[in-house]
């Protein structure tokens, strides 16, 4: 059991977060081990994004703590964390359109020392990593095209890229699967599975249930700022809270 | 690209090296240090404003306290005139980068519109203080700085060259920003906040550090206009028309370009210097100027520089044999690529 928390990656414990008068989250606590690719369902206004906006410092808790590594981050900004080693993905995505394809891989490149930062921004190692992942994600075609032009596919694929380009260590994935058409999902699940086995943990925000049931070794169920269910896909179908939610409980 | 755009600024400033050469007239080279020395404000603002997308109307703010922190420096250690000015300039530079710190950790935390209306105020309230700081500033009497002892034909050249030196500097700090990996991150700054926060960029360091390099400029071309002019008063030193003249400038010739800016500045500063002359006692140059640049936005709204390369670029793809496909219309690598091992699967 020990054990267990510590191949915790991500430890969410009681964290509660209001806007207003609305409970985006409650309690939610949720633990995500080192090495899976775990799945975050729940119907729309569930928190699933505000539990992601938490644990990647775009929203401040106001009560619970968060952990990565052991190590609590719920005080900290953005950019502190996500050069601890926490990429994500945006719902909608989002690249930066005026910078070329290869520009956008180069602005998470993560320097030591704050003289470097006025070196050229694409150093020989940092270039060549960067085709090599636009190469991974089969969009090295387009490296010199401002980002703007790809389609929506693209840019999803170029958001995954340069997210891995500072070596996370989790990636938390918001609807990948959103407005893709149905080979380019399967691409992206290869991608995600292949990155799965060199080590990579990943936590998915998903309503494409296939996807979800395809490739998460866990799944949890979110409903009003908490998860109700965790488990196997087959254990959280069967699941009678999941069932409630999901068909519209209040059947005493 | 981006060379051609080196390789003209390179021609602009060696045409502008050699110009006074050519056309030695004081009224002439009077005209031409003003447009080089808006030239060095326009370069500098687009450091900050340009690279970032934080549009400034309180670029003098900065310019302003340039100008101040040279007079007093004159006037409290008797400063005659002639070239020892000059280096203080640079220190007046500095002094106004060091005064960005304060100011850009309070205008900062604000974005977008509220981030310009901000910086207008930040302007009145330094030119309130101005005026009323009597002690200090002297008030609406303003400051007098040593007159150099220069005459005739020569009195402009210090200052022309003194401007001509910023405006190199400013050029290559220009350059190597926006080939550095700080560069980079201004321009994802611009183009989304927010997300750059997100791949690990200390956007408020960012934005600060770039605002310091560019209120460094307006020091040193406040010092540099205030000197020339022998005096520094307030509504002068603190004038909101500089703002809207810098920032026409550089959306003008290409906002957040490297020559664009420059290029702006210098055919808008030297039109305007032009118009005032021939026909300022009807006040013809000012609605004269507001036509021109209505005309231009509706033409050329992204500027001169992004609207000529694109034309070049136009221009060389239908002299091509084979039509370059629109990226809308062509289906993707990723795409096909995807399709095929859908299949295999």
């Amino acid at each position: 059991m020990d054990k267990e928390i510590q191949n915790n990656v991500i430890e969410v414990s009681t964290i509660s977060k209001a806007f207003g008068g609305l409970r985006a989250l409650e309690n939610c606590s949720l633990n995500i081990q080192a090495g899976s690719i775990t799945g975050l369902i729940g119907p729309n206004g569930s928190g699933k994004t505000t539990l992601f906006n938490a644990i990647t410092g775009y929203e401040r808790i106001d009560s619970g703590d968060i952990r990565f590594q052991g190590k609590s981050i719920a005080q900290s900004k953005p950019e502190q964390i996500f050069k601890l080693g926490i990429g994500r993905t945006f719902q909608l995505t989002r690249i930066f359109p005026k910078l070329t394809v290869l520009e956008n891989m180069h602005v998470a490149v993560q320097r030591q020392g704050k003289g470097n930062m006025f070196s050229s921004w694409s150093a020989a190692h940092e270039r060549r990593k960067a085709l090599e992942l636009l190469d991974f994600v089969g969009i090295t075609k387009h490296k010199d095209l401002l980002a703007g032009n790809l389609s929506y596919g693209q840019r999803k694929l170029l958001e995954f890229a340069f997210i891995l380009i500072a070596d996370p260590k989790i990636i938390l994935l918001d609807e990948p699967a959103g407005g893709v058409n149905p080979t380019m999902i399967l691409y992206l699940a290869d991608r995600i599975r292949e990155l799965h086995q060199q080590g990579l943990t990943f936590l998915i925000v998903e309503h494409n249930m296939e996807f979800v049931m395809n490739l998460c070794q866990q799944v949890a169920v979110m409903h009003q700022g908490n998860i109700i269910a965790q488990g196997t896909g087959a254990e959280v179908r069967s699941n009678p809270a999941v069932l409630d939610a999901y068909l519209g409980g209040g059947l005493e | 690209m981006k060379k051609a755009e080196s390789i003209i600024l390179l021609i602009i400033l060696v045409f502008l090296a050699i110009f006074p050469l050519i056309f030695s007239n004081p009224s002439t080279t009077s005209v031409a240090f003003f447009a080089v020395i808006f030239a060095v404000a326009a370069a500098g603002w687009n450091i900050f404003s340009g690279y970032t997308g934080y549009v400034s109307l309180g670029y003098a703010v900065f310019s302003g306290v340039g100008a101040y922190s040279l007079a007093l420096i004159c006037q409290k250690w008797n400063i005659a005139g002639g070239y020892t000015p000059f280096a203080f300039v640079l220190v007046a530079g500095l002094i106004a980068a060091v005064f960005a710190l304060p100011v850009g950790w309070i205008i900062l935390r604000t974005r977008r519109h509220v981030f310009v209306v901000v910086t207008v105020a930040t302007l009145f309230i330094m030119q309130l203080l101005a005026y009323n700081l009597e002690g200090f500033t002297g008030g609406s009497a303003g400051i007098t700085l040593p007159l150099p002892s220069w005459t005739g034909d020569f009195f402009n050249m210090p200052f022309y060259y003194g401007a001509l030196i910023l405006l190199v500097v400013a050029v290559s700090v220009s350059w190597l920003i926006r080939h550095s990996k700080f560069g980079l991150g201004l321009l994802a700054i611009r183009e989304d906040e927010d997300r750059a926060r997100s791949l690990g960029i200390n956007t408020t360091m960012y934005k600060l550090i770039a605002l310091m390099i560019s209120a460094f400029f307006a020091g040193t071309v406040g010092a540099m206009i205030s000197y020339f002019t022998s005096t520094v008063f307030p509504a002068e030193a603190f004038d909101p028309l500089f703002d809207i003249a810098v920032a026409l400038m550089a959306f003008f010739g290409g906002v957040g370009t490297l020559a664009g800016p420059i290029i702006g500045a210098l055919l808008l500063e030297t039109l305007q210097q032009y118009m005032s002359l021939q026909f300022s006692t009807v006040g013809l140059d000012l609605i004269l100027f507001g036509g021109l640049l209505l005309v231009v936005i509706l033409l050329l709204p992204e500027g001169i520089v992004p609207s000529l390369f694109k034309l070049v670029s136009k221009m060389r793809a239908s002299h091509e044999s084979t039509p370059i496909p629109s990226s809308s219309a062509e289906s993707t690598d990723s795409e096909r690529l995807a399709v095929k091992e859908g299949k295999n699967g």
